[in-house]
């Protein structure tokens, strides 16, 4: 028999009609995620149609995207302030009733961004298929499932078949090799894959992140990583499932229980590749090598080691990168100004990374002139942040300490950061304006977030931790 | 949907690369509960200076774009977000083709459940597009060929399914409904 990867037992287990030369795959997905922002136009599609959804029981609904994070207008009674937004969050809530879905609504103490709530409710299981209109769904491979982001005529195609038409992808082996140095972390690492293969350099293929450094991260960890997949071009990436996954899972509220979890790790055991399986194509990095990264231009491939220069380049999409930077070729970033830093969003906002942000934080003040927002990504993660009094920690230095949401990694309810200004922030996309108009963009670690805070500077985050 | 055959028109070209959908339609525009009108939000900020005026040294702004439904683009176009918004704001802005030597996954396969025919290139032809905007390009789905002025003609890959959507307007998700019985059949399997 040959040998398989993951990826490969995952997709032939979900084959309801196999490729052939002239169609592609019918693929059976265990798992959709909806949110507000991708969705109405597909459910107004299957309105019209007069179709209905064909798995509401494996259809789970949330509200993140634009919703806003300021607790008078989620818990206060305040009204929501974008009235397009408040449109789009009543649209969803009256799409979910109408089809029978499970919505997490706005008061809802799960709710969250829909790639922290997959997981943290145990929705996100070793082996499935998952997908949602958003294409950092690759956070939930993490797990060991094949999870992707899809447009919203393909949301239409899931709601009403629960399947997809696919070709399948070729799959690519980021072997990470030794440890990640104290003070580095996952974000760090993502960073320098990125960094090292370009942002289209997964593109079309499936990723599976193996190796010694990847079997030492946590799932949170496991979860930044997998999130980024998606930055460097890929469809999805993906780690073996082991004991890490199967302790994170047990008892959460969606995960099997009793007999049924039994035979679930049964199966999860059989999941990772076979000895000997070959992938389209493999690159190595060694963790040890990888140091606090942050990002210069304008993607998240234009990045480089904290205490490092920008290169000097001389090609167009370069140059105007810097200059919607404000950026110089050869330039060293440490040092430089900062106006706003961010902690959040579906990278890194989950309890861990609330931890490193407070950690470098306690005691300490937001430099002045600094606005610092942490929103955690979930109320789950919220609730579990205050119980350690890491809200304190935010709140005592002058940080605004919200609800959760995706809010400022994509500013679509209105947290976004002025034109011309330096933000250094926890998320995923350094586009031009994506955090506000003419707003610049620094991706970091939380680590080196919370640093930039304190000093008002870019700043590496070990200068803080002696 | 409907059938495609033939994209002819001259060209609009912008070569920046790696361009993102969240610089096709920013995020701002994404509060809508629909999927029409989004012409007006493409590229707004490229478009468009901090006060709405349109900014006259932008390709899609100029006299001579007018018109034109075959945009030219950089390597990697559409990275990034999953957002059908931005295929339907090209679209709905008069374009129907896209042609780059590579266009990002998810943005590919969005254009073409919209109209929107991304085309791949050879770095030789896309050269020569990039060195000749308004040329009069004309693209032929079914042959998946594109034929330059002058009348060299080059092969584009299109797969095959893909390719047989376009040419008889067929919609996939007609496709997918009529293969209910075979979902049904995998839903009821034992192992599950
Ligand atoms: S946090 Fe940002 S990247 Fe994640 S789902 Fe929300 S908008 Fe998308």
């Amino acid at each position: 028999m040959t040998a398989l990867s993951m990826f490969e037992k995952i997709w032939r287990a979900h084959e309801v009609m196999p490729e052939t030369a002239e169609t592609p795959a019918v693929l059976y997905i265990d798992l959709h995620l909806v949110h507000e922002v991708t969705s109405p136009q597909a459910f107004t599609l299957l309105r019209g149609r007069g179709i209905s959804v064909r798995r509401p029981d494996r259809t789970l609904a949330t509200l993140d995207h634009s919703t806003p994070t300021d607790p008078q207008q989620v818990f206060g009674g305040v009204p929501i302030r974008i009235e397009s937004a408040a449109r789009q969050v009543a649209e969803l809530e009256r799409n979910a009733a109408e089809f029978g879905i499970d919505l997490l609504g706005l008061k809802d103490e799960r709710r969250g961004i829909v790639h922290i709530i997959g997981p943290e409710l145990g929705a996100t299981q070793p082996g499935m298929t998952i997908v949602c209109g958003d294409s950092h769904t690759s956070t939930h491979g993490a797990f060991g499932t094949f999870a992707f982001g899809i447009g919203t005529t393909e949301v239409g195609h899931v709601l009403a078949t629960q399947c997809l038409l696919q070709r399948k992808p070729k799959t690519l082996a980021v072997e990470v090799s030794g440890r990640l140095a104290a003070a580095v972390g996952a974000k760090d690492l993502v960073l320098a894959i990125i960094g090292q293969i370009g942002v289209a350099g997964g593109a079309g293929q499936v990723i599976e992140y193996c190796g010694e450094a990847i079997r030492g991260l946590s799932m949170d960890e496991r979860m930044t990583v997998c999130n980024m997949s998606i930055e460097a071009g890929a469809r999805a990436g993906m780690i073996a499932p082991d004991e890490t996954t199967f302790e994170y899972l047990r008892g959460r509220a969606r995960a099997p229980v009793g007999a049924a979890w039994e035979r679930a790790l049964d199966d999860w055991r059989r999941l990772p590749g076979d000895v000997g399986v070959a992938f389209d194509s493999a690159v190595t990095l060694n963790a040890g090598l990888v140091e606090p990264m942050i990002s210069y231009g304008t993607n998240p491939g234009m990045v480089v080691p904290i205490g490092g220069r920008i290169p000097q380049r001389e090609d167009e999409a370069f140059l105007k990168a810097l200059r919607y930077m404000g950026f110089e070729p050869g330039e060293v970033l440490a040092g430089k100004r900062v106006d706003v830093v961010f902690i959040g969003s579906c990278t890194n906002s989950r309890l861990s990374d609330l931890r490193a942000a407070a950690d470098l934080l306690r005691d300490r003040k937001v430099a002045r002139g600094v606005r610092m927002l942490v929103v955690p990504g979930s109320q789950q993660v919220k609730r579990a942040a205050e119980a350690e009094g890491l809200h304190d920690v935010f709140t005592a230095a002058g940080a605004e300490w919200r609800e959760s949401g995706c809010s400022m990694c994509i500013g679509m309810n209105g947290d976004t950061a002025a034109a011309g200004h330096y933000v250094v922030s926890t998320s995923n996309r350094n586009f031009e304006g994506r955090q506000g108009q003419g707003a610049r963009t620094l991706l970091a670690s939380p680590a080196t977030a919370a640093a930039a805070a304190v000093t008002g500077r870019i700043t590496d985050p070990r200068e803080l931790m002696a | 949907m409907q059938a495609i055959h033939h994209i002819r028109s001259r060209t609009v070209v912008l070569p920046a690369t790696d361009v993102d959908t969240d610089q096709i339609i920013p995020a701002r525009f994404l509060t809508t509960t629909s999927r029409d009108g989004l012409g007006r939000a493409l590229f707004a900020d490229w478009r468009f200076d901090a006060n709405g005026n349109p900014r006259p040294d932008f390709v899609l702004n100029r006299p001579e774009a007018a018109g034109c439904a075959i945009l030219v683009a950089g390597r990697n176009f559409g990275c990034g977000s999953s957002r059908e918004h931005a295929p339907w704001a090209l679209h709905d802005f008069g374009i129907r083709a896209v042609i780059s030597t590579a266009i990002a996954d998810i943005f590919f396969n969005n254009s073409l459940k919209n109209g929107l025919l991304p085309v791949l290139v050879d770095e030789g032809t896309h050269g020569w597009l990039l060195a000749h905007p308004g040329a009069a390009v004309e693209i032929d789905v079914e042959a998946t060929t594109v034929t330059l002025p002058g009348g060299r003609c080059v092969k584009f890959p299109l797969e095959v399914f893909a390719r047989h959507c376009l040419v008889h307007g067929v919609d996939e998700l007609g496709y997918l409904l009529s293969r209910a019985s075979a979902i049904d059949a995998w839903e009821r399997a034992p192992t599950r």
